[in-house]
């Protein structure tokens, strides 16, 4: 007599395809997926723990290391949200190199997201081109904050320092040699058949479900719901760019493919009409309570070095209140939830994490389905570990 | 800021006697209730447009009575508006009902705040430990709970 039972396998957390270290406890009724735990945690750093105990500039080398794939798009939502609480203005150009920068973030995180998910669905080619390219864009990281990854060059204010000479000429670069680059992973990957194959009708998930759940980012505009906070609730100058908003249709994999691969294209848009918006001017704020001054100020003048002395030993008195800033990471709405008691340290600072709340969604995704099309879904969800775990 | 009037305005009228402050920062609002009422306030406010839950995320004001101030991000994606709900929860009295029966998105954030910050969700589905391991001790995003972690030494800085 034949007994058919369910069995429990184990995915990571050592596993190259869960992204870093994700633990997935599946049951299986043969191949099929019955029911998926996941254990997350294993990269808990206490990030938020440790900012009570930081300076609000402090902070800000924390948040690098969070959505270690797009570190400026976490330093940027930060910054928005103490300056939001202090109630200071950022000069335009520091706001026009915040969105460059936010920018080649964003098309950074969709090129490791498009070589990861491709590799883990047997397209090896384009993981090869796509981390080519990406070197492209550590390289202005590189020179324009002095770390490939851990960058810490957005201030409460503005900017560290001034872009290298030659700035302007490497993003030109990537202006005038993404879009054909693209064309080559579309080429590879839009009418594979295999690709095809793995990636439409899997994890299908509506746009009502996608939204009870909470995803946001492409994974929400790939089943059809037009919402990106750059356009509806622009912040760092992004009213000022013409850019669209791609959405999907069918609510599977292969739309969410198609608007990130759309993603890519209006962000070199953005950043082509945000480098011709360039202009000559401060790139931190007047405020001297707050701001690092100038160096010349410190070395020459008695007022500049108490105020380099003061801010650098004790921080800057943050107005007692809470602010909720929301930006529109790669992955999703990043959200920066600061309580301040008034003194130069958060009082709480709450961190919402898009793949966190995006991978809340990977049963409803994947349960059903065979163990080989969870990879998949994990790949297009773009999950990154150290903003999960923080 | 049109529906976020609107939505001040019907819980001023239809939830007076929960509604314990409104107050404006910055262009946020933010309401605060009584914690037993935050399932219907929510619930009506998911039918007035607000259909997405951002956040749920927990304040721990040491020292104050009550000490906890659960903290609903909510938002809307029609009307692109955002408001944020608070409730205060005691620390005899350290729970709060689950927003899980309206937003599945609850369900780990809650799982967070509980495993974090110590306010249990009652009728909550499925209340672990999501970011510690299973038997860790204590929540340490406490105020009461050490930086450095239990029985250890402070940091004092480099010796040298």
């Amino acid at each position: 007599m034949a007994t058919t039972e369910t069995m429990t396998v184990n995915m990571g957390p050592q596993h190259p395809s869960t992204h870093g270290v994700l633990r997935l406890v599946i049951e299986l009724d043969g191949e099929i997926i019955r029911k998926i735990t996941p254990h997350i945690g294993y990269l808990h750093r206490g990030v938020e723990k440790i900012s009570e105990h930081r300076t609000y500039h402090q902070t800000i080398p924390l948040t690098d290391r969070l959505d270690y794939l797009a570190p400026m798009s976490n330093n940027l939502g930060y910054v928005l949200a103490v300056e939001k609480l202090l109630g200071i203005e950022v000069p335009e150009r520091a706001q026009t190199i915040r969105v460059i920068m936010a920018e080649l973030t964003r098309i950074k995180s969709h090129l490791v997201w498009i070589a990861c998910h491709a590799l883990d669905i047997g397209a090896m080619t384009v993981f090869l081109y796509a981390f080519r390219e990406r070197e492209k864009i550590m390289d202005i990281y590189e020179k324009i904050s002095g770390a490939r990854m851990t960058s810490n060059y957005f201030r409460v204010g503005g900017l560290s320092k001034e872009p290298y000479a030659g700035f302007e000429r490497d993003v030109q670069e990537i202006i005038d040699t993404f879009p054909g680059h693209f064309d080559t992973y579309e080429g590879l990957l839009t009418e594979n058949t295999i690709w095809k194959q793995r990636t439409i009708g899997n994890g299908v998930i509506s746009a009502e479900d996608a939204v009870d759940y909470g995803i946001t980012g492409p994974a929400l505009r790939g089943s059809g719901v037009d919402w990106d906070l750059r356009r509806d609730n622009p912040y760092s100058g992004y009213e000022n760019y013409a850019f669209q908003v791609p959405t999907g249709t069918n609510c599977d994999t292969y739309d969410r493919y198609k608007v990130r691969m759309v993603e890519l294209r209006e962000s070199v848009k953005i950043v082509k009409q945000a480098l011709d918006a360039l202009k000559p001017g401060p790139i931190l704020a007047d405020d001297p309570q707050v701001c690092y001054p100038p160096k010349e100020s410190v070395y020459n003048t008695i007022e500049g070095l108490i105020h380099h002395f003061k801010i650098a030993s004790e921080g800057f008195p943050v107005p007692e209140g809470e602010v909720y800033q929301g930006i529109e990471a790669p992955k999703g709405e990043l959200g920066y939830y600061l309580v301040s008691d008034g003194g130069t340290k958060p009082y709480r600072m709450r961190i919402r994490p898009p793949s966190f709340v995006n991978l809340g969604a990977i049963e409803k995704m994947a349960k059903g389905a065979m163990i080989a099309d969870l990879v998949a879904v994990i790949g297009t969800l773009d999950i990154v570990l150290g903003e999960i775990d923080r | 800021m049109a529906l976020n009037d609107r939505a001040v305005q019907e819980l001023k009228e239809k939830f007076a006697p929960a509604v314990l402050e409104v107050k404006e920062f910055r262009g946020e609002t933010t309401v605060t209730i009584r914690k037993e009422s935050v399932v219907e306030v929510c619930r009506h406010l998911k039918g007035l447009g607000y259909n997405l839950l951002t956040d749920v995320t927990a304040v721990d004001y040491m020292g104050r009575d009550p000490r906890f101030m659960v903290v609903y991000n909510l938002y809307s994606i029609p009307a692109k508006e955002r408001l944020r709900i608070k409730a205060p929860v005691t620390e005899a009295d350290c729970t709060i009902a689950s927003m899980t029966i309206l937003w599945n998105a609850a369900n780990w954030l809650e799982r967070e705040v509980w495993d974090l910050m110590g306010i249990g969700f009652t009728g909550h589905p499925d209340l672990r430990r999501i970011l510690m391991t299973d038997d860790w001790v204590g929540h340490p995003l406490r105020k009461d709970y050490p930086l450095q972690g239990p029985d250890r030494e402070p940091y004092k800085g480099r010796l040298s």
